[in-house]
C-alpha cells in the first residue's frame, strides 16, 4: 500500500505565477519600493541586531568591552572564557541540565497525551464523542485563576518538585485541536482498510496515522517543547531551591534583577567581564530555540494553518 | 454544543471536514462495505452535513438493525470504542485535576482562607470559615484594584490601535514579495521572536534601551543626554506595546498570509482589468478578503479585554512601579501568593474570570448579530 500525505497532493496553487509579477500588474513605483524595502529590511535588523550584539559581546574580552564601553558591536576576537565560567559547574550549569529535562521530558509527556487524546477525540460518532469534545473545550472560556491553581498544585505535595512545571501546562487544549483536525484530515478509506485487516485503534494510530502526521508533531512538539523551556512564571510560584531552577529564573534573577552571576566572586581579576557572562547566558538561553526552530518552520503552514484556519 | 473550535480563523466545522461516513460502516460489519451504493457515500459525504447525522449512513437496510436514532446500542458501540475511551482518559484526568478541580476551588473567595488551619490545602480549606462576599467588598473598595482594572483596560485600548493593524499590514507587505526565498527569509526572522520567553524579550530591551543599554551608550559617546525608557512610567504603554510588536507581529502575520493565499487571483486580475490601481485593489478586494480574519480577531481580542499577558508585567513592575504596571493579573499575584491572602487574590481572579467570561460571550453575539461568523457557534 502506498501512503501518500493527503497534504502534499493537493493542488499547488502557490506555485502559478508567484514567481513573476503577473502580466497585468503595472510595476511599482520606485518610492513604494523604496518604502517597503525599508519597511521590510528594518524589520529583519530589529530582530537580528540584538541578536548580534548579545552574541558579539558575550565572545568579546575585557579589553574589547572596556574600550567599547559596555556592549560590542564589532566583533574583535573571540574568547571563550565567559561560556568556560558559566559551564564550569554552579547555578548555570545546573539550571541547564533541570531546563533540558524539563523540556525532554514535558515535551514526551505532552506529546504522547496530547496524540492519544485527539485520536481518541478524532472519530465523530462513537460513544459520549460530543460530551468529551465539549470537556476539552469548555478549557477555552473557563479558566481558573492564579490562586486555586497554586492551591491544588502545592496541596498535591508537588511544591520544589521539577513536576510542578509540567503536569499543570501537560495538556495545551490547542494543540489537541491543531492535531485532532490533522487527524482528521487523513482519508477515512486508510483507517477503514486497516480495521478490515483486523488492526486495533492503537495500532493503526502507530502504523499508520502517526507515520502521516509528522508535519503537525513536529509542529506541536516545538509548541510544546519552547513552552517548558520558557516556563518562568510557574517556577517562580512553585521552585523555592535554587539548586532545581529552571534558566529562566536564572536568567531573571542574574539580568533583570541584578545579582551577580557567579557566587564565586574569589577568583578575581581571571575572571571574565561580567556582562561578558551575562550576555553568555543570554545566548545559551536563546540558541536552543534558535537551533532548533528553523527546522520546524517549514511545517508552520502545513501544521499550524490546517489546524488554525481549517479548524 | 458551543465550539470555539468550530470557527477559530472561520472554517468549515471541522466535524465535517473529514467525510464523516465510513467509521461506523466498517465496524458493522463487512456486509456493509460490500453493499453497493458505499463507496460514492464515502466520497460526497462531507458536503452539507452535520455532526448529528455524521454517525450512521442512513440507509434503510442498516437502520432498522441499529434500532433508536439509527444508531448501534450503546453495548456495542462501547464493545467497539472502548479503545478511543482509555486513549482519551489520561489527557482528561489531567484536565480534571489541573483545571476543572482549581475551577471548583475558586469557591475559596468566599471563604477566609487560612492556609494554616489544616495540615494541606484541602485540610485548611474545610476548616476555613465562610464570610459570604466580603473579600467581594473589600476587592470593590480597593483603590489599588481599580487601578490595576484602569492600567489593563488603558493597554488593552492603546494596543487594539497599535499593534492591531500591524501584522495586517506585515502581512500583505510580505504577501507582495516575489522571491519566495526573500519571503522564506524574512518570515523565518519574523516568527523568531515568538519562540523567545517574556524573560529573554524583556532583557533584549534592557539591553537595548536600558540604562546601561546600546542606546544609552550611543548616546552618551556623542554628547547626548541619555534617556531610560526602562524605568519611566510615563511612558510605560509605549514601551510594553512595543515590546509586543517586537515578539508578536511576525507571528501575527501568518493567520493573515493564510487567509490572502485564499483570495482568488482572479479578482485582482479583473479589477485590474477593469483600471483599479494598486490602492483600490487593495481597498476593494484584499481588505474585504480578509475581513473575517480580522473581525474574528477582533472578537477575540476584545473578549480578552482583561489579559494583557502577565509575565512581562511581572517582570517590569519593580522598574517602573505599582502605580504604572498594575495589571489585574499582578494584582491577583501581589495579593495573596505574596501575603498569603488567599482568598481576596481569589476573589479578584474570579473577578476577572467572570467578567472574560461575560465579554466573550458578548462579543461573539455581536458577531453573529454583524452577520460574522463567530468565535464559536452552535451546531
Amino acid at each position: 500500500m502506498t501512503v501518500t500525505d493527503p497534504l502534499r497532493t493537493a493542488p499547488p496553487h502557490r506555485r502559478r505565477g508567484r514567481n513573476r509579477r503577473p502580466a497585468w500588474e503595472e510595476p511599482p513605483s520606485t518610492a513604494g519600493q523604496v518604502f517597503r524595502g525599508g519597511v521590510l529590511t528594518g524589520v529583519v535588523l530589529a530582530v537580528l541586531v540584538p541578536l548580534w550584539v548579545v552574541l558579539v559581546t558575550s565572545l568579546a574580552s575585557r579589553q574589547t568591552i572596556n574600550e567599547a564601553g559596555g556592549l560590542v558591536l564589532v566583533p574583535r576576537e573571540i574568547d571563550f572564557s565567559a561560556y568556560r565560567a558559566i559551564f564550569a559547574g554552579g547555578l548555570v550549569t545546573q539550571a541547564l541540565w533541570i531546563s533540558t529535562l524539563i523540556t525532554v521530558a514535558g515535551t514526551a509527556v505532552s506529546l504522547v497525551l496530547t496524540v492519544l487524546a485527539a485520536y481518541g477525540l478524532s472519530r465523530p460518532g462513537s460513544v459520549a464523542h460530543r460530551g468529551l469534545l465539549f470537556y476539552f473545550l469548555l478549557t477555552f472560556l473557563i479558566y481558573p485563576g492564579m490562586v486555586p491553581s497554586y492551591l491544588v498544585v502545592t496541596g498535591l505535595g508537588l511544591k520544589n518538585e521539577i513536576w510542578a512545571l509540567v503536569l499543570p501546562t501537560a495538556i495545551s487544549v490547542f494543540n489537541l485541536v491543531v492535531v485532532r483536525a490533522f487527524f482528521q484530515n487523513i482519508p477515512a478509506e486508510l483507517l477503514d482498510s486497516a480495521r478490515i485487516d483486523g488492526a486495533g485503534e492503537f495500532r493503526i494510530l502507530a502504523r499508520i496515522v502517526l507515520p502521516l502526521s509528522r508535519a503537525v508533531i513536529a509542529v506541536v512538539g516545538l509548541f510544546y517543547a519552547v513552552g517548558y523551556w520558557n516556563v518562568w512564571f510557574n517556577a517562580l510560584l512553585y521552585i523555592d531551591d535554587n539548586s532545581k531552577f529552571p534558566i529562566q529564573r536564572v536568567l531573571q534573577s542574574f539580568i533583570l534583577a541584578g545579582q551577580s552571576p557567579n557566587n564565586a566572586g574569589t577568583l578575581g581579576v581571571s575572571m571574565p567581564p561580567t556582562l561578558a557572562i551575562k550576555m553568555a547566558v543570554v545566548v545559551v538561553t536563546v540558541s536552543p530555540i534558535v537551533l532548533v526552530y528553523p527546522f520546524v518552520q517549514r511545517h508552520f503552514v502545513k501544521g499550524v494553518i490546517i489546524g488554525a484556519v481549517k479548524g | 454544543m458551543s465550539t470555539r473550535e468550530t470557527t477559530r480563523a472561520g472554517g468549515t466545522g471541522d466535524d465535517r471536514s473529514r467525510p464523516p461516513g465510513g467509521y461506523p460502516s466498517a465496524t458493522v460489519g463487512a456486509d456493509r462495505l460490500a453493499a453497493p451504493g458505499s463507496g460514492p457515500d464515502r466520497g460526497t459525504a462531507g458536503v452539507g452535513r452535520t455532526d448529528r447525522d455524521s454517525a450512521p449512513v442512513r440507509h434503510g437496510r442498516f437502520r432498522r438493525r441499529r434500532g433508536r436514532a439509527g444508531r448501534a446500542p450503546l453495548r456495542a458501540r462501547l464493545r467497539r470504542d472502548w479503545p478511543l475511551l482509555v486513549m482519551v482518559a489520561p489527557a482528561g484526568l489531567l484536565l480534571l485535576v489541573f483545571h476543572y478541580l482549581p475551577t471548583l476551588g475558586n469557591v475559596v473567595a468566599f471563604q477566609d482562607y487560612n492556609p494554616y488551619a489544616g495540615d494541606t490545602p484541602l485540610a485548611a480549606f474545610l476548616h476555613s470559615p465562610w464570610i459570604g462576599t466580603t473579600h467581594f467588598e473589600t476587592l470593590f473598595g480597593d483603590p489599588a484594584f481599580w487601578d490595576a482594572l484602569r492600567n489593563t483596560l488603558a493597554i488593552t485600548a492603546f494596543q487594539l490601535v497599535f499593534y492591531f493593524p500591524l501584522p495586517i499590514v506585515l502581512a500583505i507587505m510580505l504577501h507582495n514579495i516575489l522571491s519566495p526565498r526573500l519571503r522564506g527569509f524574512v518570515q523565518t526572522v519574523v516568527y523568531l521572536p515568538h519562540f523567545f520567553s517574556w524573560v529573554l524579550v524583556v532583557t533584549f530591551f534592557v539591553q537595548m534601551f536600558g540604562g546601561a543599554g546600546l542606546l544609552a551608550q550611543e548616546m552618551r559617546d556623542v554628547g547626548l543626554e541619555p534617556w531610560n525608557i526602562m524605568s519611566n512610567p510615563d511612558t510605560f504603554i509605549v514601551l510594553v506595546t512595543a515590546e509586543t510588536v517586537w515578539k508578536d507581529v511576525g507571528w501575527g502575520t501568518i493567520v493573515f498570509l493564510a487567509a490572502l493565499s485564499t483570495i482568488d487571483p482572479h479578482l485582482y486580475e479583473a479589477s485590474a482589468v477593469d483600471g483599479a490601481s494598486r490602492w483600490k485593489r487593495l481597498w476593494h478586494v484584499t481588505l474585504p478578503g480578509l475581513r473575517p480574519v480580522i473581525v474574528l480577531l477582533l472578537i477575540l481580542r476584545l473578549g480578552d479585554a482583561l489579559s494583557v499577558g502577565f509575565e512581562q508585567f511581572m517582570l517590569q513592575r519593580d522598574a517602573v512601579g505599582r502605580q504604572a504596571a498594575e495589571v489585574l493579573d499582578t494584582f491577583v499575584y501581589y495579593n495573596s501568593i505574596t501575603t498569603g491572602n488567599y482568598g481576596y487574590g481569589a476573589a479578584a481572579g474570579l473577578f476577572k474570570a467572570v467578567v472574560g467570561l461575560v465579554l466573550i460571550l458578548a462579543a461573539n453575539r455581536f458577531a453573529h448579530a454583524l452577520g460574522e461568523r463567530g468565535v464559536y457557534s452552535r451546531s
